[in-house]
């Protein structure tokens, strides 16, 4: 594997080698006074966010320092980002000062697929962090991880992805990945939440894809449900009348959360808007798997990089 | 191809070095000189914990175990540790996955940690076993045992007990099967340039 682009295309045996990578990665620091592999030495990972975030920077940073690589952050506001320099030439001299590994975090779509393009003759390895509406794959993956840990497996399962599908790329990266490992998944939105042609998104030959507009009648039958945050930062319109209507709409409370089987899981990929779309005492309940999908955001990163950086140079 | 001088018929360019038997019986060789060794049982000598390294290494540190209670009454106990992460040739192949690590309960803090793996080559893997081990904890001595000794050392590691040795061209390829993870018990030497 080279780069990290999306999980739409990510062949399930990857994707599964990815996750057992996490697990082995996981098993091994369990319980380890130092949690210090030598695996990477002397590699570089530089992480490039263009947006906030606390989660993702912090666990690519972690995994990085976990794997012994050397890791370098740029952030846009303190670079010479802002002082007009193009993406392209910024990822140019990332590439230039040695980095073997850029990881992207952008507002625009695409963005970590225009910088692999423009890295293919450095041979750098690109990780997209999240590019606008677009994908998040490394989120997709935690969240894989998070859920064959609480159910066991994945496929056969039913999740439902509740919430603003529309600008949200955790929803898109997790759409694909989970049908393409056999889940079956159903999102669950009002209309004007939903982009258009959803219905239309590819998904993994061994999954399914359904679109619902009322949250009630999917509880009782879901192993997962996830829960994401209404990005008010990407709305510029109404898409719904009140913040108290939709959480009365799509929020996850305490009344509908008693309307999901005892093993269900659920999952929120943060940052959380307690008392929007999920109430404070769901999100700390011992069903919710909110921290653990945290916990094993490192691991899985871990994975993702090893990936990238461990084995033999790969051009495909 | 050479005669096939014993055994049940091998793939082509094969030749059977060792034999369910002859396994079974270095195995138990092995075993006796771990328990004269180590002092087993003896008092005032260290705790022995034998540490098989994946894939192969782990079901023959079981038997090794199973062979020391047999002749010792002593229950000897026994982990898995992977030394993917610490080797020095990961970027020369493709990627590859991990295999387990399962440390005793106990640890192996101040114990007599043996590494256990079926064929020692170049030493490279018992270099970043070695490693692994530092990472793991603090043992009082660190032994080797080995089923096949091959030769072609690369780096100062030798093996403490050897079940046997067994000159070889570098090119050649010594495979050792186990019941466990291949389906039956056997060690093959395959010639060199030749595939199965």
């Amino acid at each position: 594997m080279r780069h990290l682009l999306s999980t739409d295309g990510l062949d399930p045996a990857t994707a599964l080698a990815i996750l057992d990578t996490a697990d082995g990665l996981k098993r091994t620091l369990l319980g380890r006074e130092v949690r210090k592999l030598p695996t990477l030495r002397g590699r570089t990972v530089i992480t490039m966010f263009y947006e906030n975030s606390t989660r993702t920077r912090v666990s690519f940073e972690i995994a990085g320092k976990w794997m012994s690589a050397d890791v370098v952050n740029v952030s846009a506001g303190g670079s010479s980002v802002s002082k007009g320099e193009s993406l392209r030439d910024t990822a140019l001299t990332l590439a230039a000062a040695g980095a073997d590994c850029v990881i992207v975090r952008h507002p625009a779509s695409g963005a970590a697929h225009r910088i692999a393009g423009w890295l293919a003759a450095a041979g750098t390895s690109v990780v997209n962090a999240g590019d606008g509406t677009h994908e998040h794959p490394t989120q997709a993956l935690l969240d894989a991880a998070t859920l064959r840990d609480r159910l066991g497996r994945i496929d056969g399962r039913r999740v439902a992805i509740v919430g603003d599908v529309l600008h949200s790329r955790v929803a898109r990266s997790n759409v694909h990945l989970l049908t393409s490992l056999g889940a079956e998944v159903v999102l669950v939105a009002p209309p004007t939440l939903l982009p258009v042609g959803v219905a239309d998104w590819p998904v993994g030959a061994a999954g399914s894809l359904r679109v619902s507009h009322e949250l009630d009648p999917e509880l009782p039958t879901l192993d997962a449900v996830m829960m994401l945050r209404v990005q008010a930062e990407r709305m510029h319109g109404g898409f719904f009348p009140s913040a108290r209507e939709y959480a009365i709409a799509y929020g996850l409370g305490e009344a509908r959360a008693r309307m999901l089987p005892k093993h269900a899981v659920v999952l929120h990929p943060g940052p959380m808007l307690r008392g929007m779309e999920i109430a404070a005492a769901v999100a700390d309940s011992p069903r919710a798997a909110i921290t653990d999908q945290v916990a094993n955001g490192v691991h899985v990163r871990m994975a993702v990089l090893y990936h990238l950086l461990a084995g033999e140079e790969d051009n495909s | 191809m050479p005669p096939r001088d014993r055994g049940a018929p091998e793939p082509a360019g094969q030749r059977e070095l060792l034999s369910a038997g002859d396994v079974a019986r270095t195995i138990a060789r092995m075993a006796h000189q771990v328990i004269e060794k180590t002092s087993l049982g003896a008092s005032g000598a260290s705790p022995v914990v034998l540490l098989g390294i994946p894939t192969r290494g782990a079901p023959l540190a079981a038997r090794l175990a199973a062979r020391i209670a047999e002749f010792s009454d002593i229950g000897v106990p026994v982990g898995t540790l992977d030394v993917t992460l610490y080797r020095d040739d990961l970027r020369r192949k493709p990627t590859r996955p991990l295999g387990a690590t399962a440390l005793p309960p106990g640890g192996i803090e101040d114990a007599l940690v043996i590494l256990v793996d079926d064929v020692l080559f170049s030493g490279r893997t018992i270099r970043a076993a070695l490693d692994a081990l530092r990472d793991a904890g603090r043992p009082r001595a660190v032994q080797l045992a080995v089923l096949v000794d091959r030769g072609h050392r690369e780096l100062p590691i030798r093996a403490d007990y050897v079940g046997k040795n067994v000159p070889t061209a570098r090119a050649e390829e010594v495979n050792v099967l186990f019941e466990e993870t291949d389906g039956r018990d056997a060690v093959l030497l395959r010639r060199a340039g030749e595939r199965a």
